[in-house]
């Protein structure tokens, strides 16, 4: 298990906005056990059978032990403590331009208080082999299988994972990290979750320019990790300086290029894809070996 | 988002953090007969300014305007200057370096300090940079400036005084949601005193809606990148040949990767984001136009972005207009059939792979080009 189980009982902060709306239904066709949603002043309504309150209070009779927030990003911190001051131990954040000075602060006293922060500005985390998801990947894109996938970004997974099971393989578990600067989850802390998971046989890391984190994974796989890992490295055409979309995709005074992010992953005995479609084919023949 | 020396010195004004007294000056005769001799300082958010020459002395307030003049009709590293900084110079004994920045995998502000100022931080020798990190949860403690001022050697007065700027420099940062507050040099006077000789600080442009007393500065956006911006598109100009219309920032990246692999070089990053608008996608080609590509790539991958209503407004744009260089696409995911099967009535190449959207690119830029 990889931070959800099937039967994880998921709240929806923000389920009344258009995407939150959407994607909570999605997430009960897929199988996950969505139990309530938040949304001020619409207590007594429901969202596709989803019941509506208004305020995390007032769903702690339902238990609920994962959230998902879905709010514009000046509130996104208030909602982010109200689901932790009530003790729930798995908050994603879907929101994009998440201010990252209440990022900083969120993911620091969420670890004070043993609490998994997904996100922010991630397409959240799906577990295939058991059923459910806090997100919004799309639900027809999964085979259930052996590989795990970790990721900074949401449609390049999308085509990724699209492309493992056209290819006659599948997914164990599919986790966006987030596109921002400072998200809950680094690749090391995913990495070792997956090295005692069964489920999973091999590992794919998607990663782009940005920041040192794909070069911390590098030397967790050289030093650890027990499963073989693939990767494909987004930006290597990325000129220094520029935001490439995501707030953390910028390569800063030197640090974050693609040219590092491959070097360490080779040098980890790590092979890393030219073109995101190679991905499969790496993948086979890793589990082949 | 970053802001000029003046904007920063402001903020550090605002702080109690000492500066250079000093003024800004949008053209040179606006300067004035106080403060000499004075150091001229062309503002622009490019690092490496000193040596591009866009710092002069001045004795005199006639010295100064003839030296403004010509600053304001120079550009520095590609950069116009819009302003000048006339401030008074100062008498420097020593230069310090002094900055908090965020760590993004500790995922906390991170203090550096060194006694090697004045030069750029990345020249520095790792072993002479000081470092410590603050918890973000309760902020700055005085311990941190005890710990950095004997590692700097720093004693008594200056002590004193480097430990007063640094909680400063602290609630700055916090309160203004940076991403980088810089004092680089810091110099120590010849009376003993600590003043920020210049000021970079970089704010975290999603915050600005908390900080209405920041102007919001496109300065370091080229022309088509703010007209991008106004319109929402998350825009980059480069500068190939291929224009290039994606989904999402990774996919967006990973689009431009595969055509420089081939040899393509892209004109810009244009993401159009999760979006089930039609006028979202057909808005986004005048804009893509004007940065005259040979060819355009759009490169989807089908979700909440559907493919057929992609496809539509691909052919809308390409009627409203007039679009003549070649488009290829590329449509994968949910709705993929229709969405191809609409641009074929149309007369639009559409592949459901990314290698064969990108080789047709290829083959087509090639022909174009003679090669």
């Amino acid at each position: 298990m990889v931070y959800i189980k099937k039967d994880t009982k998921i709240i929806v902060q923000g389920i009344t906005g258009h995407q939150a709306s959407f994607h909570s239904n999605e997430m009960v066709k897929f199988g996950a056990k969505v139990v309530g949603g938040v949304s001020p002043g619409k207590a007594g309504t429901n969202v596709n059978g989803i019941p509506v309150f208004d305020n995390v209070e007032e769903t702690l009779h339902l238990e609920p032990e994962a959230t998902m927030i879905s709010v514009p990003a000046p509130y996104v911190k208030d909602a982010f403590y109200e689901a932790l001051d009530h003790g729930i131990k798995i908050i994603y954040v879907l929101t994009e331009h998440v201010p990252v000075h209440d990022s900083m602060e969120m993911i620091n006293d969420a670890k004070l208080k043993n609490a998994i922060v997904i996100g922010p500005n991630g397409p959240g985390i799906t577990v295939i082999h058991e059923k459910t998801k806090i997100g919004i990947m799309p639900n027809h894109i999964f085979n259930r299988g052996n590989v795990a996938v970790i990721s900074r970004s949401g449609t390049l997974t999308y085509e990724i994972v699209k492309s493992i099971t056209e290819a006659g393989l599948g997914e164990s578990t599919v986790i966006g990290l987030g596109g921002d600067a400072i998200v809950g989850l680094s690749y090391v802390e995913v990495l070792s979750e997956l090295k005692k998971e069964r489920q999973t046989k091999a590992v794919v890391m998607v990663g782009e320019i940005g920041g040192t984190a794909e070069e911390e994974a590098a030397e967790y796989i050289k030093a650890e990790f027990n499963k073989p890992v693939v990767a494909y490295i987004a930006g290597r055409s990325a000129p220094p300086g520029k935001r490439m979309g995501h707030a953390g995709a910028i390569i800063t005074r030197g640090k974050g290029t693609a040219e590092s992010k491959i070097k360490a992953l080779n040098a980890a005995g790590v092979e890393v894809a030219d073109y995101p479609q190679d991905i499969p084919e790496l993948l086979k023949k890793k589990l082949k070996k | 988002m970053n802001l000029y020396e003046f904007q920063g010195k402001e903020l550090f004004k605002k702080y109690g953090i000492p500066v250079p007294d000093g003024y800004v000056v949008s053209k040179p005769e606006e300067i004035r007969n106080d403060i000499f001799p004075a150091a001229l300082k062309a503002q622009v958010l490019v690092g490496g300014r000193g040596k591009a020459g866009g710092i002069k002395f001045a004795n005199n307030s006639e010295e100064a305007m003839n030296l403004a003049k010509d600053l304001f009709s120079q550009t520095i590293k590609g950069s116009r200057v819009k302003y000048i900084l006339v401030e008074r110079k100062i008498n420097i004994d020593r230069e310090l370096y002094v900055s908090i920045t965020i760590d993004r995998s500790r995922k906390r502000p991170l203090v550096m300090a060194s006694t090697e100022g004045g030069v750029e931080i990345e020249s520095v020798d790792e072993s002479k940079i000081i470092m410590k990190h603050i918890d973000p949860v309760h902020g700055y403690s005085p311990y941190i400036s005890k710990i950095v001022n004997k590692k700097m050697n720093l004693k008594d007065n200056l002590a004193k005084q480097f430990s007063d700027l640094l909680s400063k420099m602290y609630r700055l940062f916090e309160e203004y949601d940076a991403e980088l507050v810089e004092i680089n040099p810091l110099v120590i006077t010849k009376e003993g005193n600590l003043i920020a000789a210049d000021a970079k600080v970089i704010v975290d442009s999603d915050s600005l809606f908390r900080h209405p007393d920041i102007p919001v500065n496109l300065d370091d956006l080229t022309e088509l990148e703010r007209i991008a911006k106004e319109s929402d598109y998350s825009f980059v100009e480069l500068d190939g040949d291929i224009g290039v219309i994606a989904n999402g920032a990774g996919l967006t990246m990973a689009t431009l990767d595969s055509l420089l692999l081939h040899g393509l070089k892209p004109r810009n990053f244009l993401d159009l984001g999760g979006t089930d608008n039609v006028d979202i996608v057909k808005n986004a080609f005048p804009l893509v136009l004007r940065a005259n590509p040979k060819v355009i790539f759009v490169n989807i991958f089908g979700g909440v972005t559907k493919c057929d209503t992609v496809a539509n407004g691909i052919v809308l744009a390409k009627k409203e207009f007039n679009v003549s260089i070649p488009i290829v696409v590329r449509l994968s995911g949910v709705h993929e059939e229709e969405g191809r099967q609409i641009l074929k009535d149309n007369g639009i190449e559409a592949f459901s792979n990314m290698p064969d959207g990108v080789k047709k690119v290829s083959e087509i830029y090639k022909s174009m080009i003679g090669r």
